[in-house]
């Protein structure tokens, strides 16, 4: 039998603008992977997805925030998390979700990575660690592991690399976790538990780029790097975040590392303000009955 | 009768393999033939295979494959138009 006589469609098309399909992405990149497990992460939540927004910086991984059918905002380089505080703020009542990579969100905006997860504003951020800056040519990135080859590190890169996980615990997030493009399963049952959690949630998903990261470095196609993946992660929950940094050819820890519970930023304001706190600024209505009306 | 099968968007495929990888019981294998792109994109080899446990459609990054379980009808289950 074959299958195109049944007339099917995929579920997670229903999350997708069709009219932006194929992506940009190269074959073999795993954003397109991980967007599978989110968009099935998002399927089986019962949130409410005319009040769920997506909002992404600059990048291969910024790119996401385009191709989901929900609304979405694609902001300047680095400035996802700080958008999407504001949006937060400025209407509590959505779910807003930061999708985009590690150039962008823990080197450009790094500053605004630390700074959201000590307020524990309530936001969940996917942060897809490609270990380079991919979509401006290749670039080492503050993620890219040291002794790595990249265009701006023609002999190796001398820096040491940040350990994502590490930091957004240490700034106080209140859920952090870590899997792989190639962990598909588990990573959407953890994007289903962090949709439900409220406070700064950091997933790091672990992706390949065959295009800069792999090619550079002598690592093979994209499968070879999934398959490294699936050889070098062991997953450990609960893991102490100090102790997941990722050495070249070493374990790569995967988990969910910290669940904490922690006041969010909103919870906080709202109880030190108590009645001098109005969800939402004065309408105009009642502006003019304070005093200006349009005639004056 | 199967207890799945999987549908092919072939024009979308980048040839990537991951779905020819991580097939659990190896119901797939790229075919010699070219996509409009010019990419192999895959075929089903062993149809009577599939489960249809719908892997191939989670590793897919360019949303061209997926699995989906089969009735005893012969009819899709949950994913129909
Ligand atoms: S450059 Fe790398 S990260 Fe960007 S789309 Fe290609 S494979 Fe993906
Ligand atoms: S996973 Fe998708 S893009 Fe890759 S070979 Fe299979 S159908 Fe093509």
């Amino acid at each position: 039998m074959s299958t195109t006589d049944l007339q099917v469609h995929n579920p997670v098309e229903d999350l997708l603008r069709q009219d932006r399909i194929p992506t940009i992405w190269c074959p073999g990149c795993g954003i397109g992977t991980t967007v599978n497990s989110f968009a099935h992460a998002l399927l089986k939540q019962d949130i409410d997805l005319n009040k769920t927004a997506i909002v992404s910086g600059i990048g291969c991984s910024g790119r996401v925030s385009g191709y989901m059918n929900l609304d979405s905002f694609h902001t300047t380089h680095g400035r996802a998390i700080p958008f999407a505080t504001g949006l937060k703020l400025a209407n509590p009542e959505l779910n807003v979700i930061v999708y985009s990579g590690d150039g962008d969100l823990a080197a450009i905006g790094g500053n605004h990575l630390i700074h959201a997860a000590r307020r524990n504003i309530d936001i969940l951020v996917v942060c897809i660690n490609n270990m380079i800056y991919a979509m401006t040519g290749g670039q080492a990135a503050a993620t890219t592991p040291s002794g790595s080859l990249s265009t701006t590190s023609p002999y190796g890169s001398y820096e040491p690399e940040l350990n994502l996980v590490q930091l957004v615990d240490a700034a106080g997030a209140s859920f952090v976790a870590r899997w792989t493009a190639y962990h598909v399963m588990q990573l959407e049952r953890t994007l289903e538990k962090a949709l439900k959690k409220k406070g700064f949630r950091f997933i790091e998903v672990l992706s390949p780029c065959p295009t800069y990261y792999q090619r550079k470095n002598n690592m093979g196609d994209a499968l070879q790097a999934m398959l490294d993946y699936k050889k070098r992660s062991k997953i450990k929950h609960g893991c102490p975040t100090w102790e997941t940094a990722i050495v070249p050819g070493g374990d790569i820890i995967v988990g969910e590392f910290v669940d904490r519970e922690r006041e969010d930023y909103l919870t906080r304001m709202r109880k030190q303000l108590g009645p001098h706190y109005s969800e939402f600024p004065p309408q105009w209505d009642e502006q003019e009955s304070m005093g200006c009306s349009k005639e004056c | 009768m199967p207890k799945g099968a999987v549908a092919i968007t072939a024009e979308r495929c980048k040839g990537c393999g991951f779905c020819v990888e991580f097939c659990p019981t190896h119901v797939l294998e790229l075919s010699n033939a070219f996509n409009a792109k010019g990419y192999h994109p895959p075929h089903v080899v062993a149809p009577e295979k599939c489960s249809g446990c719908n892997l191939c459609g989670m590793y897919c990054p360019d949303f061209a494959i997926f699995g989906f379980r089969l009735q005893e009808n012969g009819q899709a289950k949950g994913v129909s138009k």
